[in-house]
């Protein structure tokens, strides 16, 4: 019993930072749509600011002043990268704005190992509470009673601004319906300003709350990012009280398994949210969706043709210079190209899902590592040639992905790509978690192509075949009944079901259909790799491509495929530099707020401009 | 005739513009050096200077065959998938000769595997998984830090002489933690049968839960804790289990815990009395390993870590590779690494031919508090040769050929 009462204090007081983040970031989402994924890196600027300031304000008055200092700047912070980075993106299509946060990461990683030094910083003890009071008997930390009663102070004031003022009345407008609330005379931007810099102090406020608890350290901008999506998705995006309850059940749960059930770690909470999400698909508190908008926000999406006769023979030159590569070009650019086409077919694989089909998906490593897993086993555990292992890899991805699909199709919008990202999880912890099968991130090795196909220049070809297959049959889908009806399903729901189309087995098809063509990229990479680790699962895979389509043009054919090619190919060049992080999050930055449509769509309007093309062409 | 005299022409220029690229290529030795630059950087920014004051102690004495030695470093990110991409470009367009680096173990045995299938000699620096030389071992790839069953085996030895009987463990949930555990008790159990294991925490490798963790800990009541976190995980675990009195009275083994890159960040909350394997470079006594610190502090104003260390004797190994060999050819390197005697700050250390790994040991010893600072006393210099398994059954272990 006294343990027990322990435990629920020490979850308790895991729960504070937890529900500070993810308060912040629902909030943030709620009211402007954003997905901000640089939230984890503001809670990293917290901790690193409270750092520094407490090394300069003594004492106990010095410690708490510290804490508050670090929420206000980096509420700054937020602020500017509002004012900077987002705000000339509201008009792009849903999601965009995710990009340009990557982006953001990309820039905070590089600036604070520049600023705060690589090593780890161990977070000063608050003065005057080092040491434990006795709870029945039990020892717990003074600061964990603190930070107990820090929290749902915090909690209320929250409540108390959205529901008592007139602030909070216009935050909960705007949540509803913002174009009402602007429509009234409310100015928008500065009302989405505002609550970006009040989610990014409450993020801040977080990471500087922990700092007795832990410290500072490079890493912990990705690490806080799943628990709090988690946490914000579970409670119901865009809730308070959903956020502190979710904090509070994730981190109390978290407690108990760690003593009953040690090896539980990697999977809780992600099993918790697949639980949550199938009972409650809205989340605990929060609410459906309202279809406010028909179709998607931005400028309305063109109708597809098929290719005009200059682009198709533009395409065949293009493809011809692939094939003749061998003979111009060193050894090592077959290498890179092999690469790059690999990764292209992922994002086109993606873009397909995304783009024709309106799914966005968050989890999509988990058929590219998923098709590279099922054949590195074939390979390792039944022995079987490598030729059928590599034509069976994209047919299990394809089934996981029917059955994924399946479970997740029951929701929409943000939730559906949570539940799709909590999956790829899953499968993430299950590869890492299930050792003797998988070696676990020791991975697995020597999985190499049979001999006939060893040759860089065999294995560039056979690449180069699936690749640009794969491309072109995806692309062919796009214009046959299926891509039609695919196409309308996105649009309208209710139209395309009252002429007789069954969405969602449209849906259900197109999913399996690009976790098919993921797995075929990851098959083709775990051959020309010789090994796979779950790497290849992990959520920085799923975002790489999120981030190729979006840079390239969802609302284009080409977009995933060019997005490929360009981030590839200036990846290879910036890794030579010391700080290209900080370029690449720069330069995505750019691309982002230049050519918002992506850099296939820009380029289409700006020739468009210049009478280069008529808009039929393409 | 004309096109024929066109391409004579083109193909002269070509030579022509190729010809002093490849009088420069000549010029030196190239190593191709693949690590997590970014990723870890507070471990490979050490392990880079190492390299780097090796590099100009050789060239001052002249290189090595005759030429400078050139370092050309490179950043994975730590995708496995990336180091393969680049050891093939540095393999095929930098005209490297061989290949080393990475810390994390998965990047290691990615490159590892590579090299195995193209026949490129990769020198595996600081990745310390048992499987590189053992189940995943392979002709062309050697190992130079002493391995997770090396280094838990030296604390099991030290374990074992205490009068300890319940053991609770804590270690990362992923393959080195589980490695590390699996060691740790093999060995134990074989030299005090009589040992019990009352618990085994696993935390997510930087997700740790420490109080919770702790409060599992204390339930189990045991007499000694070997730990396996570090880094971030480590702070709050120490600090946690401090506060809650998890180690009153307790024996604790500590796998690195005494490593500078793991003991410095925790400043004057370092915990006492811990056993640890580490690096103790402010008490060595003078000779070369007082002299390799000496060095290093007067060429980079700064400490050396125990990563500055494995970078200056890849450095020695690679130079004793290639003197031994007497060329820059593949199989020549590769079986100058067989049974290779390298003289390093460690003294001398043997590249086993058996399994392709280093005899390079481990300092271990106790750990203490001096001037706010954690240090370790007490300690002793293990060499590596003694924690080994046989060569026979190493034979057993590796793939067959």
């Amino acid at each position: 019993m006294e343990l027990f009462v322990a435990q629920i204090i020490t979850g308790l007081a895991n729960a504070s930072s937890l529900f500070l983040v993810a308060c912040g970031l629902s909030l943030i989402f709620g009211v402007t749509r954003i997905v901000n994924f640089a939230h984890g890196s503001l809670y990293m600027l917290g901790a690193y600011l409270g750092y520094t300031f407490m090394q300069v304000l003594p004492g106990a008055l010095g410690f708490w002043s510290s804490i508050l200092l670090a929420g206000v700047s980096v509420g700054v912070i937020g602020i500017l990268v509002e004012m900077l980075v987002l705000r000339p993106v509201y008009k792009a299509p849903e999601l965009f704005q995710l990009v340009a946060t990557f982006g953001v990461i990309l820039v905070i990683q590089d600036i604070a190992l520049i600023v705060f030094g690589p090593e780890d910083l161990l977070g000063p003890r608050a003065p005057g509470l080092r040491g434990v009071f006795r709870v029945m008997g039990e020892p717990v930390p003074k600061y964990d009673i603190i930070l107990l009663v820090i929290t749902p102070i915090v909690a209320l004031a929250l409540w108390y601004l959205i529901t008592q003022t007139r602030v909070g009345v216009l935050v909960r407008a705007a949540t509803q319906d913002r174009e009402m609330v602007s429509a009234l005379g409310v100015n928008q931007a500065w009302l989405f300003t505002g609550v970006f810099g009040l989610g990014s102090a409450l993020a801040g406020l977080g990471g500087a709350l922990q700092l007795p608890k832990g410290g500072a350290d490079l890493l912990m901008d990705f690490h806080i990012l799943a628990p709090v999506f988690v946490v914000v998705v579970i409670g119901g995006m865009g809730s308070l009280p959903g956020a502190y309850l979710a904090a509070v059940i994730i981190s109390v749960l978290n407690v108990f398994a760690v003593t009953y059930l040690p090896q539980s770690t990697l999977v809780l909470m992600f099993v918790v949210m697949i639980v949550v999400l199938t009972i409650r698909p809205y989340g605990l508190f929060g609410r459906e969706e309202v279809a406010g908008e028909h179709g998607q926000v931005g400028e309305p999406e063109r109708p597809i043709k098929p290719a005009s006769p200059r682009v198709q023979l533009l395409t065949s030159v293009f493809i011809l210079l692939l094939a003749m590569m061998p003979i111009y070009s060193a050894s090592f650019s077959l290498v890179f190209t092999t690469d790059v086409l690999i990764f292209c077919l992922f994002a086109a694989s993606l873009h397909f899902l995304l783009g024709l089909g309106g799914l966005v998906s968050f989890g999509h490593a988990a058929y590219y590592g998923g098709g590279a897993y099922v054949a590195a086993l074939l390979v390792t555990h039944a022995n079987t040639p490598m030729e059928l292992a590599f034509l069976l890899a994209p047919l299990g991805a394809g089934i996981a992905a029917l059955v994924i699909g399946w479970v997740c199709l029951r929701l929409t919008g943000v939730y559906f790509a949570m539940l799709t990202l909590a999956f790829a999880q899953l499968l993430w912890s299950l590869v890492f978690q299930w050792g003797e099968v998988t070696g676990g991130d020791d991975g697995i090795v020597n999985i190499w192509p049979s001999e006939w196909l060893k040759p860089t220049i065999v294995y560039y070809y056979l690449t180069l075949l699936f690749c640009v297959g794969g491309i072109l049959l995806l692309r062919h889908i796009a214009h046959s009944p299926f891509g039609y009806a695919l196409r309308a399903a996105r649009d309208s729901k209710r139209q395309a079901e009252s002429t007789g189309i069954d969405t969602r087995k449209i849906q259900l098809l197109a999913f399996g259909f690009a976790g098919f063509m993921g797995g075929l990229a990851g098959a083709l990479f775990v051959f020309s790799k010789g090994s796979v680790f779950p790497n290849e699962l992990e959520i920085a895979r799923s975002f790489d491509a999120l981030i190729v389509v979006f840079l390239g043009g969802v609302k284009t054919l080409a977009g995933g495929v060019a997005g490929g090619v360009f981030f590839k190919g200036i990846e290879d060049i910036l890794l030579k530099f010391e700080y290209w992080r900080l370029v690449m999050g720069l330069l995505i930055i750019f691309v982002v707020v230049l050519a918002p449509e992506g850099i296939v769509g820009s380029l289409r309007k700006g020739a468009e401009r210049l009478n280069l093309i008529k808009s039929k062409d393409m | 005739m004309k096109n024929n005299s066109i391409i004579k022409a083109l193909s002269a220029a070509v030579l022509i513009m190729s010809a002093p690229l490849a009088v420069m290529a000549q010029e030196t030795i190239k190593i191709g050096e693949i690590n997590h630059y970014k990723r870890m950087a507070a471990f490979a920014g050490p392990y880079k200077n190492g390299i780097e004051l090796a590099m100009e102690e050789v060239n001052a004495a002249g290189g090595v065959l005759g030429k400078p030695l050139e370092f050309i470093f490179r950043d994975d990110q730590g995708k496995p998938g990336e180091a393969v991409k680049i050891a093939e470009e540095l393999m095929t367009r930098e005209g490297t000769v061989m290949l080393t680096g990475t810390i994390l173990s998965n990047v290691g045995l990615a490159i590892s595997s590579f090299a195995g299938e193209k026949g490129y000699v990769y020198l595996a620096s600081e990745p310390l998984a048992d499987s590189l030389v053992w189940s995943a071992g392979n002709p062309y790839t050697f190992r130079l830090r002493a391995s997770t069953f090396m280094q838990a085996a030296m604390l099991a030895e030290a374990a074992a002489k205490t009068d300890a009987k319940k053991f609770a463990t804590i270690a990362p949930n992923y393959a080195y933690g589980k490695d590390a555990v699996a060691a740790f008790k093999k060995n134990l159990l074989k030299l005090k049968p009589e040992a019990e294991f009352v618990a085994e925490q696993w935390p997510g490798v930087f997700k740790i839960d420490a109080g919770a963790e702790v409060q599992a800990l204390e339930r189990a009541k045991p007499d000694a804790i070997y730990n396996v976190t570090f880094g971030p995980d480590l702070a709050k675990f120490v600090r946690e289990g401090g506060d809650r009195g998890l180690f009153d009275g307790r024996q604790v083994y500590g796998l690195l815990s005494g490593e500078p890159e793991y003991l410095d960040p925790l400043g004057a909350e370092a915990p006492e009395g811990w056993t640890v394997t580490g690096y103790p470079w402010y008490d060595l006594p003078s000779g070369p390993g007082a002299d390799f610190v000496t060095t290093y502090q007067s060429r980079w104003d700064d400490y050396p870590r125990i990563g500055s260390l494995v970078g200056y004797m890849t450095v020695q190994s690679i130079v004793a590779a290639l003197n031994r060999a007497g060329s820059t050819e593949t199989e020549a390197i590769r079986s100058a690494f067989e049974d290779l005697p390298v003289n390093t700050p460690v003294g001398d250390i043997i590249f086993r031919a058996s399994d392709h790994q280093s005899t390079m040991g481990a300092y271990v010893g106790s750990t203490t508090l001096r001037d706010g600072k954690g240090v370790m006393v007490n300690w002793e210099y293990k060499n590596g040769a003694d924690y080994l398994p046989s060569d026979e059954e190493v034979a057993k272990l590796r793939p067959s050929k």
